[in-house]
């Protein structure tokens, strides 16, 4: 087993070595869904690591009659143990292998000190480890490949939060079989931001997809404190049928401190469209993928990447299905009416043409 | 207060051609015998075909044009809403105003029309086989018209054949063969017309129906023919760029002089065999119009060969810089299929489908008809008619009745038949015809009328408009809605100065407008620049390749212009009513053909 994974070589047979998060991302990238780019650590290159520090006569040393009804003992012992792991050495391969990984995706996104999001990716979702994925951890604005390969170890060490480990303890499982992979992606950076819909939500067609979008960040335009531009596309032959630009007075940007925070907008730049066309029509398709891929109407989150070289910088953050229209039994256009019939058809269109039709 | 148009009665005749209504047949202009019922209906300006003022014998056309569209409305089919369009003339431009049938007929009407469009849709291609026997049979009775100046003596195969007719007769009978030909081919051209727009207009409102953002374009294209009559001019141009590169006669389309070029052609084997593939495209591909056919000062390609030259060296440099020519066949095919697939997928259940595609299909079997016949009626058949005419006004200069072949078409249709006896009685006594006293004041005064006429732009429409345009064939063809009536009350001056048409062909470009007002100025449109125009003519498909986006005054989305503007992938806005009038060479403009809205960058 290699020590990295790129998302885009992902296949089902890896899933066990890469953990759960990693495969939905691969398996995205698959499917043409651009998620941020990234790559994983495997659960071998834990492996490796493991057994080069000899990581087991540690954990056996340290948990050596682990009280778990004593919580002192249990954060202590278990804060040793974490210490350990995010102190041990890596076996040189390993090493050179994420931050040649890292590297590669700093070269991507040309830019040096590529911010990642380091996030453990948990292998084991049949197993009651997985109940424990949600505790972690998550490194976010992770900058050049010492923070990086520092992260990594910091999430092999989260298989040895309190809770897992006396979890582990009671249920006698050995805690020197549990393994992790982790995931390393680039954080988007977005030069716009904001959600779309597989169908026009105002009327429910679903031969468009409706866009809105901001500057910036794309938490003003899900919470509604900024009004977005708003752009309607066809989803066959992806022209823009409607645009609306409106006035944004304000954006959220990243600090120096890496948080996410809504300033004023500069007064030219609040005005002008915050994709161009062709950002458009890539966001539509992206969306149009999205809702073939899962089968039913999509409410996607997106963002336009400043890192990312155009035709690669749409990228989706976050796909879910589309709840209001996709309930409603879909109305018969034909209702009433014999669809073989063309002759009793034509002679109401002329009757009642089209455009004089009340909306 | 309701807005409305001028009357008919309010409009000021132009300086300067204060009797302009002695240039037309009576029953053609505004007039107080009929002001009743002309001052009650609302008028619309056709300048779609009709942008300039017309000459008095173009203007023979005009009746019976619309004189067959209607009849098939009232009086065929029994189209259950709609009658036909009146017709009149003001200062020498086109005015029309439907003719709706009773509301209270529209039932007994539409058992009728069932019937009878019924039988025309469900046997179309076999009536549209018989269309084409009717037209090309036609097309060759005209050609056969022979034409020839009266002689001194009738020749001896007069008498031994028996003729008992003579060549004064002859030519009397040519101009009323001409104008039988003019009324039966413009019974032909709406034999189909109004049906297939009928199918087409169920179609489209079922597509909007079902998909409420749908874009024109998608349905279009779902419809359009891929092998198409109408591009088959353009066709041939490309054929005979390829055969003359391939042949390796092409340097002689170097020098841009039609004789130099033809003259260097004949010097050689491959030069002479492409002459002669050249002439075989001609006829009858190059029947051809660089306007809307309604002229007689429309150039026609066969008889103005520098202009099909002219696209045939623009090719030849495409050629040479290695691009790729040819329609994409294929691919035209496979995106076609792709469109309507994707569309029947998005569909909820079987009856809609079954619906879509009964729908589709029927569009699909008439809509050749209705991308073809402006080919064969008003390029072929008026090139024909336009020769013919030119040759009696040949004969009428031989006789000194007017100065050059082309004052015959400052006689109006019934003045040409005066003429005519005039001159063939004159010749039977002999003794002096009037004539030649008679036509050169009157046709200088003519034309310096039409001219007069030119200078003052017609309003756009006329007398009060209804709440709402109903009449369906109005809104297809002329573009003619509610909205563009607003925005003819509101004139040009909206806030920001934009302009605002049908979104007849998608795409966003900005650049810097070329504006022309006639073919004539074709050739000064630049590689890259927006076409601005009073209405573009399915002839100037070559130049298609060169602009970037076109905009005009007038038309639909169904225009005949907006067809071929499609098939190029341009940018269009059609319909703006004001583009040549607020836009001028030079401007950069920005065409938005996704919401019809043009504006003009600083």
């Amino acid at each position: 087993m290699s020590t990295t994974m790129w998302f885009q070589s992902y296949w089902p047979g890896m899933k066990a070595d890469v953990g759960g998060k990693a495969a939905s991302l691969g398996e995205m990238t698959g499917a043409g869904l651009p998620v941020p780019p990234g790559f994983a650590i495997t659960t071998g290159g834990y492996r490796r690591a493991h057994d080069e520090a000899d990581l087991d006569a540690t954990l056996a040393r340290l948990l050596h009659g682990l009280n778990t009804e004593d919580t002192d003992m249990v954060s202590r012992v278990c804060s040793e143990v974490r210490d350990a792991i995010r102190t041990m050495p890596l076996p040189g391969e390993v090493e050179a292998e994420i931050r040649r990984s890292y590297d590669e995706l700093c070269r991507m996104a040309d830019t040096v000190n590529l911010p990642v999001a380091v996030r453990s990716s948990a292998t084991s979702e049949d197993s009651p480890d997985a109940s424990f994925a949600g505790e972690h951890d998550t490194y976010l604005w992770v900058r050049g490949g010492d923070d990086v390969v520092d992260a990594v170890r910091r999430c092999w060490a989260s298989l040895f939060t309190d809770r897992a480990t006396c979890y582990r303890v009671v249920m006698g499982y050995e805690h020197r079989s549990v393994e992790m992979a982790v995931v390393v992606q680039k954080m988007v950076r977005p030069k716009s931001a904001g959600v779309a819909f597989t169908l026009n939500p105002s009327d429910g067609d679903r031969s468009v997809v409706a866009i809105d979008s901001a500057w910036g960040f794309g938490e003003g335009v899900v919470s509604g404190e900024i009004t977005p531009d708003n752009f309607l596309v066809d989803k066959v032959l992806f022209e823009v049928s409607k645009r609306n630009v409106s006035t944004k007075e304000s954006e959220f940007v990243l600090t120096d401190h890496d948080t996410v925070e809504k300033v004023d907008c500069d007064a030219a730049k609040a005005s002008e469209p915050s994709l161009t066309d062709d950002e458009i029509k890539a966001i539509a398709r992206l969306a149009r993928s999205a809702e073939r891929h899962y089968g039913s109407p999509q409410d996607i989150e997106w963002a336009v990447d400043l890192d990312l070289p155009d035709g690669e910088n749409i990228i989706l953050l976050q796909a879910r299905p589309e709840t209001v229209w996709s309930k409603k039994a879909p109305q018969r256009i034909t209702e009433g009416q014999n669809p073989s019939d063309f002759m009793a058809s034509i002679v109401s269109t002329l009757v009642n043409p089209l455009h004089a039709r009340k909306k | 207060m309701t807005e409305r148009f001028p009357s008919p009665f309010e409009v000021p005749s132009p300086e300067g051609a204060s009797d302009w209504t002695s240039l037309y047949p009576y029953g053609l202009v505004f007039s107080e015998d009929r002001k009743d019922y002309e001052d009650s209906v609302f008028w619309f300006q056709d300048g779609m075909h009709w942008p300039d003022p017309l000459p008095p014998w173009d203007a023979s056309i005009i009746d019976l044009a619309f004189g067959a569209l209607s009849q098939y409305n009232s009086r065929v089919f029994i189209v259950p809403p709609a009658n036909g369009l009146s017709v009149r003339l003001l200062n020498g431009y086109v005015y029309l105003s439907p003719v709706p049938a009773d509301p209270a007929d529209i039932e007994k009407r539409a058992g009728m029309f069932m019937e009878r469009a019924g039988y025309y849709f469900m046997n179309w291609n076999d009536l549209y086989d018989k269309w084409m026997l009717k037209v090309r049979a036609l097309v060759g009775r005209l050609e056969a018209i022979e034409i020839e100046p009266l002689p001194d003596f009738e020749d001896f195969s007069v008498v031994q054949e028996g003729h008992g007719k003579t060549s004064g007769f002859d030519l009397y009978k040519a101009y009323n063969d001409l104008l039988t030909a003019v009324a039966e081919i413009w019974n032909y051209h709406f034999e189909f017309l109004n049906l297939g727009y009928a199918a087409y207009l169920d179609f489209f409102g079922f597509c909007k129906t079902a998909w409420p953002n749908i874009p024109d374009l998608a349905i279009a294209k779902m419809v359009a023919g891929v092998e198409v009559d109408l591009f088959r001019p353009d066709e041939e141009l490309k054929r005979l760029a390829r055969l003359a590169k391939e042949s390796g006669v092409a340097d002689a389309f170097g020098s841009g002089d039609v004789e130099t070029t033809c003259e260097t052609l004949k010097g050689s084997e491959a030069g002479r065999a492409w002459i002669a593939s050249f002439e075989e495209s001609a006829e009858p591909w190059f029947n051809f119009s660089t306007g809307s056919g309604f002229y007689h000062k429309d150039k026609i390609w066969i008889e103005n060969v520098e202009v099909p030259f002219d696209f045939i060296k623009n090719y030849i440099d495409k050629l040479n810089k290695g691009e790729d020519i040819a329609r994409p066949l294929e691919a035209i095919h496979a995106e076609r299929d792709r469109i309507v697939a994707e569309y029947t997928e998005l569909l909820a259940s079987d009856e809609d489908r079954e619906a879509f595609q009964g729908k589709l299909g029927l569009a699909r079997v008439v809509f050749p008809y209705v991308e073809n016949h402006n080919f064969y009626v008003e390029h072929w058949t008026h090139s024909v008619i336009w020769r013919k005419m030119r040759a009696i006004g040949s004969v009428f200069v031989k006789e000194s009745f007017i100065e050059q072949p082309d004052d015959i078409f400052y006689m109006h249709r019934g003045e040409v038949h005066d003429a005519i006896t005039d001159l063939y009685t004159s010749w039977a006594a002999p003794e002096p015809a009037r004539g030649p006293k008679y036509w050169p004041p009157i046709i200088k005064q003519r034309r310096a009328m039409v001219e007069a006429c030119k200078k003052q732009k017609p309003p756009p429409a006329l007398g009060t408009p209804p709440e709402v345009i109903t009449e369906p064939f109005t809104v297809m063809l002329w573009g003619v809605t509610s909205e563009s009536v607003d925005g003819w009350l509101g004139a040009a001056d909206n806030a920001d100065g934009s302009l605002k048409g049908m979104s007849a062909s998608p795409g966003v470009v900005e650049g810097v407008a070329r504006v022309i007002f006639s073919p004539d100025q074709i050739a000064e449109v630049q590689e890259g620049e927006i076409l601005v125009a009073p209405l573009t003519a399915p002839s100037w498909a070559p130049i298609f390749g060169k602009i970037a986006a076109t905009v005009t005054d007038t038309g639909g989305m169904m225009s005949h212009a907006a067809i071929v503007c499609r098939e190029y992938g341009l940018p269009a806005v059609t319909g703006t009513s004001f583009a040549t009038s607020t836009i001028s060479t030079g401007d950069r403009i920005r065409v938005d053909g996704n919401t019809g809205v043009v504006t003009k960058i600083d």
